[in-house]
């Protein structure tokens, strides 16, 4: 399943990256401390967080993940929008928390 | 230039987690028993002890820096330095404008007491302080800077509350005054895992919560005399001014 198939299935907003949208979704990671993440995320993962700050984006691209999904109707910083359209990563949003955005990921990953 | 040393992160009696002996009046005690030349009074997001820690620090000869410890929205502990009290006082009605309404209960997370020179209580502050505000680290570094105040991310190596922890790296172009390390580590081993930070003036405090703890680390300011003017110049290692870790 691609971050496309995602974004439509969960009516995602895109915020960034529109056009890398193709990449196949290898599961997914909730967490907001980003040292965390830069831990324990795995390539070509979705990451669900609160987090806004201009690091999300630097950890998405340096972990390699498929996509970002800020939670609870959170859009990104001016700094990390700015940082997230110059790279291109695909970064989406919800009006759902974490746990109902990730228990329909989950949902949606385990149906392939 | 001659040498003061410094314990820039003490949390008084008003702290919900500072020790009931950490009254202004006893933790200036203490600093005279400990040498300390120059410390800086940081409760969670409250400067309420501040002028008088900083009137009580001047008749035992200790340089008082006035600030608190902030808890930002990305819950990054953030030492907050100011000279004046009117500064002071602006930046209060900032943290009472952002703090996350939360009664406070005592028996779970400690007292938050106000009190005089002669450990009287004066006033209990009702919402808890430890939480945090609801403002990200940009917001609050913008605030600290637009006041004339120092900005200094607190125990940056530490796991928990953290700017590392939480965001998992000290953001490029952060305008922080010093980066500051715990107890923990030593500035040699914490530049050897993270070699991008070398540019940065570092810090070494305490965080005492308890008496003993005044004073256990601490690190040594090289300059013309204990002021705030000199301390921002030896952060900034301006003038032959300069601030050494021991």
């Amino acid at each position: 399943m691609t971050v496309a198939d995602i974004v439509k299935e969960l009516g995602l907003k895109v915020f960034s990256g529109e056009d890398n949208l193709h990449a196949n979704v290898a599961g997914g990671y909730v967490s907001d401390l980003l040292s965390d993440v830069m831990g324990n995320a795995a390539e070509g993962m979705i990451w669900i967080t609160l987090q806004t700050h201009r690091n999300v984006t630097a950890v998405a691209s340096l972990k390699d993940l498929a996509a970002i999904i800020l939670v609870k109707g959170l859009v990104p910083d001016n700094d990390m929008a700015d940082q997230a359209a110059r790279e291109g990563i695909p970064v989406l949003g919800t009006g759902m928390q974490a746990f109902d955005v990730a228990g329909k990921l989950h949902n949606l990953l385990n149906r392939e | 230039m001659n040498d003061y040393r410094a314990d820039l992160h003490i949390h008084s009696v008003l702290s919900p987690c500072g020790d009931l002996d950490m009254s202004p009046r006893n933790i200036i005690s203490h600093a005279v028993e400990k040498q300390i030349d120059i410390l800086g009074i940081t409760d969670h997001n409250s400067t309420r002890h501040g002028p008088l820690m900083r009137r009580l620090g001047k008749e035992k000869g200790i340089f008082v820096l006035t600030g608190a410890e902030v808890t930002t929205r990305e819950e990054v502990h953030c030492l907050a330095f100011f000279e004046t009290d009117r500064q002071l006082h602006l930046f209060q009605e900032f943290l009472d404008a952002s703090l996350i309404p939360f009664r406070n209960d005592p028996q779970r997370f400690g007292h938050q007491v106000v009190v005089d020179e002669n450990d009287n209580i004066l006033d209990e502050v009702e919402n808890l302080l430890v939480y945090a505000i609801d403002r990200d680290i940009d917001q609050v570094e913008e605030m600290v800077h637009s006041l004339g105040g120092l900005f200094i991310p607190a125990h940056i190596n530490r796991g928990i509350n953290s700017l590392i922890s939480q965001l998992g790296f000290v953001p490029e172009g952060i305008k922080a005054d010093a980066l500051e390390i715990s107890r923990h580590t030593g500035k040699k081993e914490f530049l050897g895992d993270n070699p991008y930070l070398s540019d940065f003036t570092f810090l070494q405090n305490s965080d005492a919560h308890f008496p003993g703890d005044i004073g256990r680390v601490f690190s040594m300011f090289r300059m013309e005399e204990a002021s705030f003017n000199e301390i921002k110049m030896a952060l900034a290692g301006k003038n032959g001014r300069r601030v050494v870790l021991p």
